[in-house]
């Protein structure tokens, strides 16, 4: 067949360029971020811009014999190589050499290997094999079942290896369960859910708060769309939340403002309940009930985090969000990393110029905190550019799914820009302060092998089945 | 469409969101928040660890022994040097170019981006000098250490030393980072985790000139060093002094214990060496010196030496033998200028029958090999064998042969030798005879006892037949006592013999005992004397004492080196110390032991008696 024997011309070069590109300016990163006079030559494989150099070239080496697979063979072994990854989880698990606190990597000829980071394009595969497959339905409790266990197995195994950063990647694949037919309110409660978890623990309750508050205001406002019951609601609000702050000023000065604050409306949310009952607008009720309840929840778990759990429980719920502790002061590593970062102001400070400020207390400049670099030499322009960048290769990747006639490469699609994405998310977040500190690469940037070969594999099957996407795979 | 196909909507709505909430914070970040404007200037935030003063050690009347001066460590950033005046900066450290240079690269090999110890131990005059100038030397800065100072320049092997922590140190206790102080020996050593403190630490906003802008975070961030606690340990500095100074010429070891407590009272071991020697930047230096000596002055022998006891040992061959119902008081053994038995003779200088109290003021070497060959041969022990292995016991009930249990770092046990050694090295299988281990009768042989253990035992007979394991340390902060150091422990004699044994110990120093000369007038003390065979040179001279008879308030052993005879130095010296500790003052009348003991120089073995 004539087509399958031009397979490149069928390859979407656009994603291939975004990738080409991200690794080159990861690798120039990279350079800057251990940048050492005595070693100046980009190419000197002693220092790890050389080696990263090694790994990139293996790496189009790895995704070239990707490609000249056929495509078939990544449908009828989706399975068994699931299985073998898993079961390479299994073993490290038990032979494995601990690095960093996270036993997860075999050390073969001096070469550092985390099968976790394989797993990923191997869960991919499975979780479209099964989807693709003609008696599944989402809405089955069989066919969730299924999927828990497939997407499950792994994460805990990876778990369990101490590396909780790569298991939370995990959570990628809701997206993907979204897009094949999972109800809307899972992903809603999971995103509320673990965005108020973490901004519980990054940002002070009055904070989520107020966003709380407004967010449900404008909700009202687009649900109800009468500016006669909005203003009401508005006033209303304000006057009892008002009086309580005056009532605190005058009867209770030690009080806390913002405790004050939310005091009175939670009061006043209350009165309005009875209100809306009234009025028969029942359907806003939920909007109040998920008002108030992720009020609770967030307080709640910044109250049990500060007063009920011990220090030691505390270190090890940030050892399990992947928090890295830090014995002589909270948030060290985060500010050094701000601090680079915004010291890079608009333009930064140029290549190989931002080297002294360098957060000398980061180990993790090239791999995890590898956006540093690229925030204090290139500034915010350099910044805004990476995270473009990104969201194109995301928005590409999204598009590219969408054109696939078979499932089974939609859902693979799907998942590797899923997983591009929680990394991205993670990876960013955390170098900018949004995120706790949990350690886990920046796609095409950060240094190291497996990650790289991983993103790659990743994505060049993805390649693959895209240029096979007008045969009947399935 | 499909409509499941347009929750991809969403999904890209959600990627947008992300993008836009990190492009909405990289702006503020870089370039609207003043906080990291500023930084745009090359600051920088610099850690600095707080080093806790160490705990103070005072003595047990509240005099203070040791405590802390500040120094400074010159600390250097490798990344953050910039081009400097090497001239200038090698003059206000006293250090050749070339130092300075090796140093950098050192400081560089071991990593770059973190802060190396460039000069240790800057005194505070010439880091005034420094601090002035430090604002032209990127990349360099300063750290506040302490070091030990000791007001009075005594007891140095009492409280040991601070030193650089190892690398086995840093292994074992994550606390500790290269460069850090712990005490190496004494109290410093044993008392470390009370002493040491808690280190803090400091977050500083530093500019291009290295010139702290303020603290970051206005210290919220920072945690508070604490400082260690401090010690109250039982030394009496002033009997201390006076001991150190009388044993000044001499080669030995005298402890004085209070034996209703246990407590150390003093402790001597000579010759000692002036505890500021080991601190600052001459201690390298120093201990080199200190330590080719051939005198041995870092020698805790106090502790660590052994000796034979000599004839002090003759109290506890008394007891056993009263014990055991062997002997009386009364009972009686002829001496003929020795002891004879088939053809084996212990030579002694008498010519007399003695009783209990006779035999240990004129220490009678004849009458306790009667003695200890009754208890040997005692017909219900069976065998000598078995004798021995009984009367072994009895001697480790006082204290010797085994680890007493003090704080002391480095203790020994010296040695009461078992009865598996006399069958592998002495008996090999043939009958045991008493007359070849006779020795032990009179404290010589195979016996190794530390001065601490012989003050013990001079303890154990003041309290009539139980001590308190010595040591050093009366309080710890708020810490209570050890609970080992506060229970009685019993040598297995009835209470009632042990009148008997002091009876003879008072006539010591009546007219014909052999430490007469040194009595004092309205102080009734018991003691005996002892020499301890020295196959290198001449004997040692022992004695152990305690004093008043009734409710004793100090006991003693003294260990003079090639002293010869018990009474002619290590006895003096003894009475010279309890009466200065207990009438504060040497009589007019024994102004004369008092000079001639600070005058006699006793360094050299000689040849053996
Ligand atoms: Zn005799």
């Amino acid at each position: 067949m004539a087509r399958r024997n031009n397979i490149w011309a069928n390859l979407d070069w656009v994603t291939i360029s975004l990738y080409l590109v991200l690794v080159l300016l990861g690798w120039i990163n990279i350079y800057a971020a251990v940048y050492n006079e005595q070693f100046e030559s980009i190419f000197d494989i002693s220092q790890r811009y050389g080696k990263q150099l090694i790994w990139i070239i293996a790496a189009i080496i790895i995704a070239f014999t990707t490609i000249i697979l056929e495509a078939k063979f990544y449908v009828f072994f989706a399975y068994p190589i699931y299985i073998i990854f898993v079961f390479l989880l299994l073993i490290v698990l038990i032979i494995g050499t601990e690095i960093h606190g996270a036993k997860s990597w075999f050390v073969i000829a001096g070469f550092n290997i985390q099968p976790s980071e394989f797993t990923k394009f191997a869960t991919a595969l499975a979780l479209a094999r099964i989807i693709s497959s003609h008696n599944f339905k989402i809405q089955k409790l069989k066919s969730m079942l299924s999927i828990a266990a497939i997407i499950g197995i792994p994460a805990v195994l990876i778990f369990l290896q101490n590396d909780t950063g790569s298991a939370l990647v995990y959570v990628a694949f809701i997206l993907v369960l979204y897009r094949e037919g999972l109800s809307g309110v899972f992903l809603f409660f999971a995103i509320l859910a673990v965005v108020l978890f973490i901004l519980s623990l990054i940002i002070s309750t009055f904070t989520i708060f107020i966003i709380l508050a407004v967010l449900s205001l404008i909700i009202f406002y687009f649900l109800n769309q009468r500016i006669k019951d909005f203003g009401f609601v508005l006033i209303f609000l304000i006057v009892i939340t008002s009086s309580f702050w005056a009532l605190k000023i005058l009867f209770l000065p030690q009080l806390n403002f913002s405790v004050a604050i939310m005091i009175g409306t939670a009061f006043s949310t209350i009165l309005l309940l009875f209100w809306i009952i009234r009025k028969r607008l029942k359907k806003y009720l939920i909007l109040i009930f998920i008002f108030l309840g992720a009020l609770t929840f967030s307080l709640s778990v910044d109250y049990v985090f500060e007063n009920i759990l011990e220090p030691y429980q505390q270190n090890r719920i940030n050892g399990l969000l992947g928090i890295v502790s830090d014995p002589l002061g909270a948030d060290y590593n985060v500010n050094q990393s701000k601090i680079a970062i915004g010291s890079g102001g608009f333009s930064g400070k140029g290549f190989l110029n931002g080297t002294q400020t360098k957060f000398n207390f980061v180990p993790e400049q090239s791999t995890d905190f590898i956006f540093c670099t690229v925030g204090e030499e290139w500034g915010f322009i350099g910044t805004t550019v990476v995270v473009i960048l990104f969201l194109l290769l995301l928005a590409r990747l999204l598009i590219v799914a969408e054109r696939q006639r078979s499932v089974f490469s939609r859902v693979y699609g799907y998942s590797v820009a899923s997983i591009l994405f929680l990394h991205f998310i993670i990876n960013i977040g955390m170098t900018i302060g949004l995120m706790p500190v949990i350690g886990i690469p920046l796609p095409f940037f950060s240094y190291g092998g497996s990650s790289l070969w991983s993103f790659t594999i990743l994505l060049s099957i993805f390649l693959r089945l895209d240029a096979s996407r007008l045969e009947l795979l399935y | 469409m499909d409509k499941l196909s347009r929750r991809k909507f969403v999904i890209i709505g959600l990627f947008i969101l992300a993008g836009l909430i990190f492009i909405i914070r990289l702006f503020d970040l870089q370039v609207l928040s003043p906080v990291y404007k500023q930084s745009a200037t090359n600051n920088v935030l610099r850690k600095v660890i707080q080093y806790p003063s160490r705990g103070l050690i005072y003595d047990r009347n509240g005099e203070l022994l040791v405590y802390d001066q500040a120094a400074y460590d010159l600390l250097v950033t490798p990344r953050e040097v910039r081009k400097f005046d090497t001239l200038l900066l090698c003059n206000l450290l006293e250090i050749t170019k070339k130092d300075l240079l090796d140093r950098l690269k050192d400081a560089r090999d071991y990593s770059p981006y973190k802060p190396s110890i460039i000069v240790k131990q800057i005194t505070p005059e010439r880091y005034a000098v420094l601090q002035e100038q430090l604002h032209k030397f990127h990349g360099f800065y300063t750290q506040t250490r302490t070091l030990r100072d000791y007001p009075k320049k005594m007891a140095s092997h009492v409280l040991g030393y601070i030193g650089e922590v190892s690398n086995e140190m840093i292994e074992k206790d994550p606390y500790y980072q290269m460069g850090d102080y712990a005490g190496i020996s004494g109290i410093e050593y044993t008392y470390e985790k009370d002493l040491r403190g808690e280190k803090g630490v400091e977050y500083f906003l530093v500019d291009v000139h290295s010139r702290i802008k303020g603290s970051y975070r206005e210290g919220r961030n920072d945690v508070a060093a604490k400082t260690g606690k401090n010690l109250i340990c039982t030394i009496d500095s002033e009997l201390q002094e006076y001991i150190e100074l009388l044993m000044q010429n001499k080669r030995g070891a005298v402890v004085a214990l209070e034996p209703s407590t246990g407590e150390v009272l003093a402790m001597v071991s000579s010759p000692g060496y002036d505890p500021n020697l080991l601190v600052g930047r001459p201690r390298g230096q120093n201990f080199q010196l200190l330590q080719s000596d051939s005198l041995q002055p870092l020698f805790n022998r106090a502790i660590t030496a052994i000796y034979p006891p000599g004839s002090t040992f003759k109290m506890a061959q008394a007891l056993i033998a009263l014990q055991e119902g062997v002997i009386t008081p009364e009972t009686e053994f002829h001496c003929d200028y020795g002891y004879h038995i088939g053809n084996y003779t212990m030579a002694c200088h008498h010519n007399q029958d003695f009783n209990l109290n006779g035999a240990i003021s004129h220490s009678c070497n004849a009458y306790f090999s009667y003695v200890f060959k009754g208890i040997l041969e005692k017909p219900e022990f069976g065998s000598v064998k078995n004798g021995y292995d009984i009367w072994r016991e009895y001697i480790t009930s006082f204290g010797f042969g085994r680890k007493l249990g003090t704080d002391f770092y480095n203790e020994q046990s010296g040695s009461v030798p078992t009865s598996e050694y006399y069958e592998d090295n002495v008996f090999k299988g043939t009958r045991w005879r008493v007359p070849t281990i006779n020795s032990l009768a009179i404290g010589q042989g195979e016996l190794e006892i530390t001065p601490i253990q012989m003050a013990n035992y001079a303890a154990v007979l003041a309290n009539r037949g139980f001590y308190y394991i010595p040591h050093i340390i009366k309080n710890v902060g708020d810490r209570e006592l050890d609970e080992r150091f506060r229970e009685k422990n019993y040598a297995i004699i009835n209470e009632e013999h042990f009148e008997k044994v002091i009876n003879g110990m008072e006539k010591v120093f009546e007219e014909g005992g052999t430490a007469y000369w040194t009595r004092i007038n309205g102080i009734t003390m018991c003691g005996k004397t002892g020499t301890a065979q020295n196959p290198h040179g001449k004997n040692h001279s022992v004695f152990v004492v305690f004093a008043p008879r009734e409710n004793p308030k100090i006991a003693i052993s003294a260990y003079v080196e090639f002293g010869g005879e018990g009474s002619s130095y290590a006895a003096p010296i003894s009475s010279l110390i309890v009466e200065k500790y207990l009438t504060d003052t040497i009589s007019y009348r024994r102004k004369w032991i008092e000079e001639r003991m600070l005058d006699v120089v006793l360094l050299d073995p000689g040849t053996p008696d």
